[in-house]
């Protein structure tokens, strides 16, 4: 028999007992509904947690120091190194390796430098640290007054709120879009005294190069003038950071342009490299996953890396369990559902054993019977998933709506915490016509096996 | 084929039976509903099985029709033997070789009319543009011409066995079965039924095989008359 025809009978018998297939279908659809807002709820937590956790850039960054630097302070991995004399310096050229790295979004440097900023007459002094365009992402922005910098080395600054209320107790807000100036250290390079003798252990062969050298440094006042852009509330970063510690905060291009003055500049002088070097560089990964393969890229490039425990991976674990369990909550709506489904049909087969008979008598093979039944059985699963992943998504809306309320009485910003992804309502309905063939298989193979001469004698 | 011998009447038969039985067990006992018939039919034929309710005639129609297997023998239609063939071919055979018209019309109540005789035809996977056509034309045929999209229910008895009729002509058999076609009509419906079928076995050759306990009947209408009785063939007229 061609599908069509198929089609069109199964819809036929389907209507024939509309009261009873409807039911069907609609425990078809509460189950499928049940499946759909329990698994989005699994989804949509996930995302909420994931959400969270990237917004807090812990999570998505790898820390890289040399070798060189800061031994002692991990014996194991002191051990570990055998020439730590020779191992690479953190220079622009190894940055701009770094950030050539797959799955790498930016390379930054740690930037934390005293400054002062002059108001109305006033200094007020605060640390300033230096700010990627990426930490407009981060959680402590959220809830930013003003804008974020324009560029990533424009002339502009962001404070902390309590820093802006020092500057300006009365309204601190209307700060946003005013000039001030900021007073701080410029490093200025000396060149080498005839004093200086070329380095015997350094390992770097360059090191004896005069112009351009490390040698020292001046640390010369300088001021520049500045325009408040944006106010925050809370430390970027959960304050977990070095540049986390700041009340005057940068675009981090403007603080190395500025050449700001650092304490770890001391070392980049001792090391005399033949260049500037940095002691840390804060390397972002486009997603939390992928820290461990950019972290293994960095190490075999000489350097010691640090990242925080990548936690998405132990929550993916967790909620694994957790969609597994709701799966199972939802599933069972659906299990009854097929009980449905196979009770209709067996009544089904009863109602029409002469019907069937009548058909096998005029040419339906056992096979066009056994298909009829499935393609009723399917459209009852159709039908009920559709109407199912209509009946979840409300139900889903409705969760949403709750929680939004409760969120906005205890003054929390409104969160999705019910997301149905585009894969689950194909899911969904495919999941729903498998689980009606399934239930269909013995119905359909009873009245397949029906024999037309008995359904066929005249009673 | 297999079982065909090179015999000058093979091209003519249309059904043969060889020794062909059908036994049922029930409750301990088997009953030999047909035990051992062997016949020839030849095409075009009309041929009419007569006998006591029980004595084994709609068994044998229904084991040349293919809805039943026999136990032993063989039934064998243009050379090809039923009983070795597959539950798919057998349906296969129905569909294509094979229409049945019954005594309780076997119509199915939901469709209609036009629906009831375009239904074989999905069996057989014709085309819809051809089936409108041939729907049209095998109603034609048995008379109907009008109240094509009534349901069977709203038809009289008559008109129904015509529709039934229609059916059994959509895919253009050679051979049309007919048990107790007029068992639920008035008399003279019913000799108008088989006069319908008389017409269409001359006006199409087609081969009928009917079944009847009216011999009255019989004789006006069949070329020939089979006598059966507890399963056995009892005794064969030739009507002139």
């Amino acid at each position: 028999m061609k599908g069509y025809d198929l089609f069109e009978l199964a819809v036929r018998n389907l209507r024939q007992s509309k009261l009873r297939n409807g039911l069907t279908t609609v425990g078809i659809s509460v189950g499928v509904a049940s499946l759909v807002a329990m698994l989005s709820l699994g989804v949509g937590l996930q995302q909420l947690a994931t959400r969270r956790l990237a917004g807090s850039g812990m999570f998505d960054t790898v820390f890289v120091t040399s070798k060189q630097d800061f031994r002692g302070f991990d014996r194991e991995d002191d051990q570990k190194t055998e020439h730590p004399e020779k191992a690479p310096v953190l220079d622009q050229p190894a940055r701009d390796n770094m950030a050539h790295l797959q799955y790498v979004t930016e390379v930054e440097p740690e930037v934390r430098v005293m400054g002062e900023v002059v108001y109305n007459g006033q200094t007020h002094f605060g640390f300033v640290t230096g700010l990627p365009m990426s930490a407009r992402e981060n959680e402590a922005f959220d809830n930013l007054q003003g804008k974020f910098f324009s560029g990533s080395a424009a002339d502009e600054l962001i404070l902390l709120n309590e820093f802006a209320k020092e500057l300006d107790p009365s309204d601190p807000k209307q700060l946003i879009g005013q000039e001030v100036t900021l007073r701080y250290g410029e490093r200025q390079a000396l060149p080498a005294e005839s004093t200086d003798r070329p380095l015997l252990s350094g390992a770097q062969s360059n090191a004896d190069s005069t112009s351009g050298d490390d040698f020292g440094f001046s640390v010369v006042r300088k001021t520049q003038a500045l325009k408040v852009v944006g106010i925050i509330q809370e430390e970027p970063y959960g304050g977990m950071r070095t540049v986390s510690r700041g009340r005057i905060f940068l675009p981090v291009d403007l603080t190395e342009k500025l050449n700001m003055a650092q304490f770890t500049d001391m070392r980049s002088s001792l090391r005399g490299a033949g260049g500037k070097t940095y002691m840390t560089l804060t390397v972002r990964v486009k997603d939390p996953g992928k820290v461990a393969e950019v972290q293994d890229a960095i190490n075999k490039m000489g350097f010691r890396t640090f990242s925080v425990l990548d936690a998405t991976k132990s929550l993916r674990r967790f909620f694994t369990v957790l969609d597994l369990f709701l799966g199972i909550f939802g599933s069972l709506a659906l299990a009854v559902a097929t009980l449905a489904i196979i009770n209709t049909l067996v009544m089904a087969v009863l109602e029409r054993r002469r019907e069937i008979g009548v058909m096998k008598a005029i040419g339906a093979s056992d096979s066009d019977v056994k298909k009829l039944f499935f393609a009723e059985a399917s459209a009852m699963g159709f039908f009920g998933g559709l109407l199912g992943i209509a009946l979840g998504f409300a139900i889903g809306k409705a969760i949403n709506w709750g929680t939004g309320i409760y969120l906005h009485r205890h003054q929390l910003p409104a969160e999705a915490v019910w997301i149905l992804p585009t894969w689950l309502i194909g899911a969904a309905i495919a999941f729903s016509i498998v689980v009606s063939l399934l239930a269909g298989l013995y119905p359909a193979s009873r009245a397949a096996r029906l024999d037309p001469v008995q359904t066929l004698k005249y009673e | 084929m297999e079982m065909s011998s090179p015999t000058t009447t093979e091209a003519t038969q249309t059904v043969r039976t060889d020794n062909v039985c059908r036994y049922y067990p029930m409750g301990g006992d088997l009953i030999r509903a047909v035990d051992g018939i062997s016949l020839t039919i030849e095409r075009g034929e009309f041929v009419a099985l007569l006998g006591q309710s029980g004595s084994g005639k709609s068994t044998l129609l229904n084991l040349m029709a293919g809805l039943d297997r026999p136990s032993s023998g063989s039934v064998l239609v243009q050379g090809r033997d039923l009983a070795k063939m597959s539950s798919e071919e057998l349906a296969r055979y129905r569909r294509n070789d094979v229409g049945m018209v019954f005594q309780a019309f076997h119509l199915i109540p939901s469709m209609t009319i036009t629906e009831n005789v375009e239904l074989p035809m999905r069996f057989a996977e014709v085309e819809r543009a051809e089936r409108a056509q041939r729907v049209r034309e095998s109603l034609e045929r048995v008379g109907l011409g009008h109240r094509l999209e009534h349901r069977p229910s709203e038809l009289s008895g008559g008109e129904q066995q015509r529709v039934s009729l229609a059916r059994a002509l959509a895919n253009r058999p050679l051979l049309l079965l007919a048990d107790e076609p007029t068992g639920n009509l008035d008399s003279r419906t019913g000799e108008d039924i088989l006069n319908l079928i008389r017409d269409l076995s001359l006006s199409l050759g087609m081969t009928v095989v009917m079944v009847t306990h009216e011999r009255a009947l019989a004789e006006r209408f069949a070329q020939r008359l089979i006598f059966l009785g507890d399963g056995k063939l009892v005794s064969q007229e030739v009507v002139a």
